[in-house]
């Protein structure tokens, strides 16, 4: 046996593994529980003592809320540790007082008391339940101690209600009493507390005193405390199953159980809920809460549906699954047991039917059908409670309108009307037997057409007409011959049940469409985003389409410098109130609902939620309606959760985009780093190597070196020495482009002067080659940098020195165009190949022209083009048309304000 | 003329720059003193140089600062500027607080020397040395007030003429376009109206006005006469 154990996969869960890394790194707080099984057994008392021994051990540990009732032990222990002042709310002109959550937050205290953890705060607080604030300062690394009664514990309320027939209305999800890191159990036996009570040393509501005679009787108290025990037992018992699970030792749990719940609109369905956890943590099986979508389920009422969905939320709270299903038109019992079989459940749990006998004989009963096919499935049925709703009046769905519609009536009248034409016109000819099948086509028409309850006028208008105009004796509402009774009977039978069966038909029809019409606006939506490309009109189509298919406002707020700022609304609006303000914050912040209809801060005028990809939330929406009660159904809430994803994964695309650019621009940016790394390299060295070798010939073998060679190396040391001193000047002024700071001194020039100037600079370079300079007369001053502007010219000259053959002409022509004028330099190269003609202006571009050319930086006409745009002129390459050669074109505007000078002084 | 070899000194930081002064200067027959910051520089001013050559990147206190102080002190001893490439700016405004030329760097020694000499002749000439000055194929009588071309006589407006007899009295100085218009016009200034006047000029006394051999254009700075 224990090989057969050994040979199984020894690994442990990762599900456990993860859970105590979690634990380990986890910077959340930790949370311990003083759990007792009555009011008055000592847990505050208890709590305050282990918070004093705590305190002289050195933590910093501050009391939040603690509520001594007036008791002279509990207040003595109060003494000697730091309160935080409550903070008053006011509501209703009451004053009230709750736990100061923010001031804890701001005081970050290592361990804070927070006394009865299931506290309802009042209207106006941050979150409506104290445990939430609870799970808020855990999040925020703050450590808690707190207290409950087993009551207070949401599985287990009903198991106590039923054993002191006081139902408490505060509690608190399993989950948070699962997720305390130590619970206590403050234990005294009943007869001392009963002692205790006499004394006069428990707290008692005033209202409860009638109650409490129950209450605190021997017995009550030994089952209440056989609960507390039990409890906690089984916390102890998860405990130790994690930590086996952790290490991969194999328990002795049930393998393969999995529970299933019927969750219906019947209110005790919350009862079969907590039944549920408690039947699966028995077995230590995974449980599920199941809702079946019938037809039925479009005739429920808000309330009903609202009770499904509190139980499918309750269920979740608890630690199982929700999962609704849509039906078939089969019953709802093949529904169940089908999922069951798919899905590998062994016990279903339903509730005992509460309907009558006559109901279950004419709709058959689901718990019987499901008894019948569950096959191996083992089927729970419970007997719950009577429902404990509150009586809420009954409000009907809103898809069925409320108001009467006379019209769809009026239409089956005037139906059973045209038949009554038609039958009589066909009656003489084709007998009685043929009439009724024209009523029931009428009735079939109508309700195909106007649904159940006109249908069933039409069949009672329709048997009227028909004994009264054609059953002998006509014209009265009796029947002569009972054949003809029979066929009266059978065919008001046949017209019930034509109505019903199209009606269905009808409604499943009017069901499809609507969700036809809803899969294709959410189509046509996703479509509209993957087309659009700025963040704007994502934000747009997203607010839009959720208002539209909704019908509420919509506000979307994306983060921004650290906070969230309203980003796109529909109708447009940009400012929110402090609370909504508050309540989007927090959604953002914690990543969860917040606002109207919430768990936290419900006061706001809005409902926030998060809009979340996988790579976590990127912004929040908030919706709003003027519809009183509740914001959204359950249908509701699902459509707008597509919408949100969609319009999430629509503005993560947005970002992503944004980001790969800046990629690629850095990329490109890398790029052109490393070219011109590569050539700054290359062409420093390349001079310096001359020079060196120069220098270092004339030092060697100056005394064997005739005159002319040395006069040869000395020229060769200065000419590279020189064009070294260009290309550091070329780098200098690249940089100086590129980071903006060539600012040009523009003044009024003479054009001819400045080209004068150039020529002189670039006297040396030229000295190859023919200069012919011709500028018309005349030519206005024009707004130049003449530093600048001459070092352009020298550039291009310089260019064409080296693209040009030694003996040739380089040509410069200068003359007015207009609003312009334009200078020419020519020359009588090569020419520049058709495809690099805009590209010599890039940095680092170099017409490739083998080894002959001493080539250039590549910088000179980047730098031209820079210096020329930022005195606002132009410049452009071109080949000559009239021979071989470049030609390089500068045009510069003339001034608008040129003025004459008189020159006469 | 003063028999003593004139005295220069020299402000640099850099030691190879200095260096190369010195062997430059030294077989020219100037004699050195060297300065390698300001503090020295106020120092060795006490020993009366007769021109001196200022870097206008120096370590402790700026060149133009230097200029400022060493003006206070001596308002005649020729100063030539050391700059670099690109500070248009600081040129101007040493030439304008003072200075008599300026030489980029990297320089070629044949120009240093020149300047310098111009420099020094500046100084003599405002002693009235030469009354007719002569570079290629002008001629200008500065007591007569004739200037010539090839011989023959070219009409200047007084205006012009003005502006020639400043370019010849600094010959081959670079002089800045404030000070001319500071000399030439009372209230003007605007450099605009000078490059009309020297485009003028060029007109009558060039061979070829766009390409000048006697009126050279400073780019940024101002303009300078070819010295002789």
């Amino acid at each position: 046996m224990a090989d057969q154990r050994r040979d199984f996969d020894q690994r442990p869960s990762p599900d456990a593994l993860l859970e105590a890394a979690r634990r380990e790194e986890s910077r959340a707080g930790k949370l311990r529980i003083f759990v007792g099984a009555a009011p008055g057994v000592g847990k505050t008392y208890e709590m305050l003592t282990t918070a004093h021994a705590r305190k002289r051990d050195g933590y910093d540990i501050i009391i939040g809320v603690v509520e001594t009732h007036g008791r002279k032990e509990t207040e003595a222990l109060v003494e000697g540790l730091e309160v935080v002042p409550r903070k008053r709310i006011d509501y209703r002109g009451q004053q009230l007082e709750e736990m100061n959550l923010d001031a804890i937050l701001t005081r970050r205290p290592q361990i804070v008391l927070v006394d009865e953890l299931a506290h309802t705060n009042a209207a106006g607080s941050r979150h409506p339940k104290r445990y939430l604030d609870v799970l808020e300062l855990l999040e925020r690394g703050i450590d808690v101690y707190s207290t409950i009664n087993v009551q207070h514990i949401e599985s287990l309320n009903d198991v106590v209600a039923q054993i002191t027939h006081v139902r408490v209305r505060e509690t608190i999800p399993d989950s948070v009493f699962d997720r305390a890191d130590a619970v206590e159990l403050v234990d005294i036996p009943p007869d001392d507390l009963i002692a205790r009570l006499k004394e006069g040393k428990v707290y008692v509501p005033k209202q409860a005193e009638r109650a409490l005679e129950h209450f605190f009787s021997p017995t009550n108290l030994t089952a209440l405390r056989e609960l507390a025990l039990r409890r906690t037992a089984e916390r102890v018992d998860d405990q130790l199953l994690t930590q086996m699970q952790e290490h991969a030792i194999q328990g002795p749990w049930a393998a393969g159980e999995r529970v299933l719940v019927c969750a219906s609109e019947d209110p005790r369905a919350a009862g079969l809920v907590r039944y549920a956890k408690r039947l699966a943590d028995r077995l230590h099986a995974p449980w599920t809460a199941l809702s079946v979508e019938s037809r039925r389920s479009a005739q429920l009422t808000e309330e009903e549906r609202d009770r499904i969905a509190d139980t499918l939320r309750l269920a979740t709270t608890l630690g199982g699954e929700a999962i609704t299903i849509p039906g078939g038109d089969r019953r709802i019992a093949d529904d169940l047991v089908r999922y069951a079989q798919a899905n590998n459940v062994t016990q279903i749990i339903i509730g005992k039917s509460a309907r009558s006998r006559w109901f279950e004989i004419l709709h058959g009963s689901v718990v019987h059908d499901l008894i019948r096919r569950a096959g191996n499935i083992s089927v729970h049925v419970i007997a719950g409670e009577d429902g404990d709703g509150d009586p809420i009046a009954k409000r009907p769905a809103a898809d069925q309108t409320p108001a009467f519609d006379p019209f769809p009536y009026a239409g089956a009248l005037l139906a059973v009307a045209i038949a009554l034409g038609v039958g009589e016109l066909i009656h003489p000819r084709l007998g009685i037997e043929n009439v009724d099948l024209v009523f029931l086509t009428a009735i079939v028409a109508v309700a195909v057409r106007f649904g159940l309850w006109p249908s069933l006028l039409a069949s009672v208008t329709a048997s009227l007409c028909y004994n009264f105009f054609f059953l002998p004796p006509i014209y009265t509402f009796t029947i002569a011959d009972p054949t003809n009774v029979a066929a009266f009977v059978f065919f008001i039978i046949m017209a019930v049940l034509v109505s019903n069966v199209a009606a269905r038909v009808r409604t499943q029809a009017v069901t499809a469409m609507a969700r036809a019409r809803t899969t294709e606006a959410l189509y046509v939506f996703s479509r509209k985003l993957a087309s659009v490309g700025t963040l704007d009109d994502v934000l747009w189509a997203t607010a839009y389409q959720t208002a539209l298919m909704l019908k509420v406002r919509v506000v979307i707020l994306l983060p921004e410098n650290g906070t969230i700022v309203v980003k796109a609304g529909y109708p447009p609006e940009d400012t929110l109130d402090d609370a909504d303000v508050a309540a989007a914050k927090w959604a953002w912040q914690n990543d969860r609902p917040a606002g109207r209809g919430s768990d936290t801060l419900p006061g706001a005028k809005r409902l926030f939620l998060p809009m979340r990809t996988g790579r976590g939330a990127i912004g929040v929406i908030g919706i709003d309606s003027d519809k009183p009660g509740q914001l959204l159904t359950p249908d509701e809430r699902r459509l707008l959760d597509a919408l949100n994803d969609q319009g999430a994964l629509a503005i993560e695309r947005v970002y992503l985009v944004e980001d790969m650019d800046r990629v690629k621009r850095t990329v490109e940016a890398d790029r052109l780093r490393s070219a011109l790394l590569t050539s700054i390299s290359h062409d420093l060295k390349t001079p310096l190597a001359s020079i060196l070798g120069a220098a270092g010939t004339m030092r060697d073998l100056g005394g064997s070196l005739s005159d002319a060679q040395k006069a040869d190396l000395l020229a060769t040391i200065i000419d590279e020495s020189e064009r070294l001193n260009r290309f550091i000047a070329n780098l200098l002024d690249m940089t100086r482009l590129e980071s903006g700071a060539i600012v040009p001194n523009s003044a009024p020039h003479d054009l001819d002067e400045i080209v004068g100037s150039a020529l002189r600079r670039a006297g040396k370079i030229l000295v190859r080659h023919r200069i012919e300079l011709e500028l018309a007369p005349g030519l206005p001053m024009l707004d130049l940098d003449a530093v600048l502007f001459e070092q352009v010219l020298f550039n291009i000259l310089d260019n064409a020195a080296k693209y040009a053959p030694a003996g040739t002409t380089i040509r410069l022509q200068g003359w007015r165009d207009g609003g312009n004028v334009c200078l020419q330099i020519l020359d009588e190269g090569d020419g520049i190949p058709p495809d690099d003609l805009e590209r010599i202006f890039d940095k680092f571009y170099r017409v490739q022209k083998g080894d002959q050319v001493r080539a250039g930086t590549g910088l000179g006409l980047a730098i031209s083009r820079g210096l020329i745009e930022a005195m606002r002129g132009t410049i452009g390459a071109a080949n000559r048309s009239d021979r071989c050669g470049a030609v390089f074109t500068i045009t510069l505007p003339v001034p608008t304000d040129a003025r004459r000078l008189d020159t006469a002084a | 003329m003063s028999a003593a070899p004139p005295k220069v000194l020299v402000i640099d930081d850099e030691p190879p720059i200095r260096k190369l002064l010195r062997m430059g200067l030294t077989t020219q027959g100037y004699e050195i003193l060297e300065a390698p910051n300001g503090k020295t520089a106020l120092d060795l001013l006490a020993q009366k140089p007769d021109l001196i050559i200022l870097d206008l990147g120096l370590p402790d206190i700026q060149g133009i600062e230097l200029l400022r102080t060493i003006r206070a002190r001596n308002d005649s001893v020729p100063v030539v500027i050391l700059s670099s490439r690109g500070d248009e700016a600081g040129k101007v405004a040493a030439l304008d607080l003072g200075a008599d030329d300026y030489v980029t760097k990297p320089f070629g020694m044949d120009e240093l020397l020149a300047r310098m000499r111009a420099a020094l002749r500046h100084q003599l000439q405002v002693h009235g040395e030469r009354p007719v000055f002569k570079v290629d194929d002008l001629s200008v009588d500065l007591v007569r007030r004739i200037v010539k071309v090839r011989d023959e006589e070219v009409k200047l407006s007084p205006k012009e003429y003005d502006l020639l007899r400043l370019l010849v009295q600094h010959a081959g100085k670079v002089l800045t376009h404030r000070f001319l218009i500071g000399e030439l016009w009372d209230d003007l200034t605007d450099a605009q109206y000078l490059r009309v006047y020297v485009r003028q000029l060029r007109q009558k006394i060039e061979a070829d006005p766009e390409q000048p051999r006697y009126i050279l254009t400073e780019t940024g700075v101002g303009y300078r006469l070819r010295a002789p």
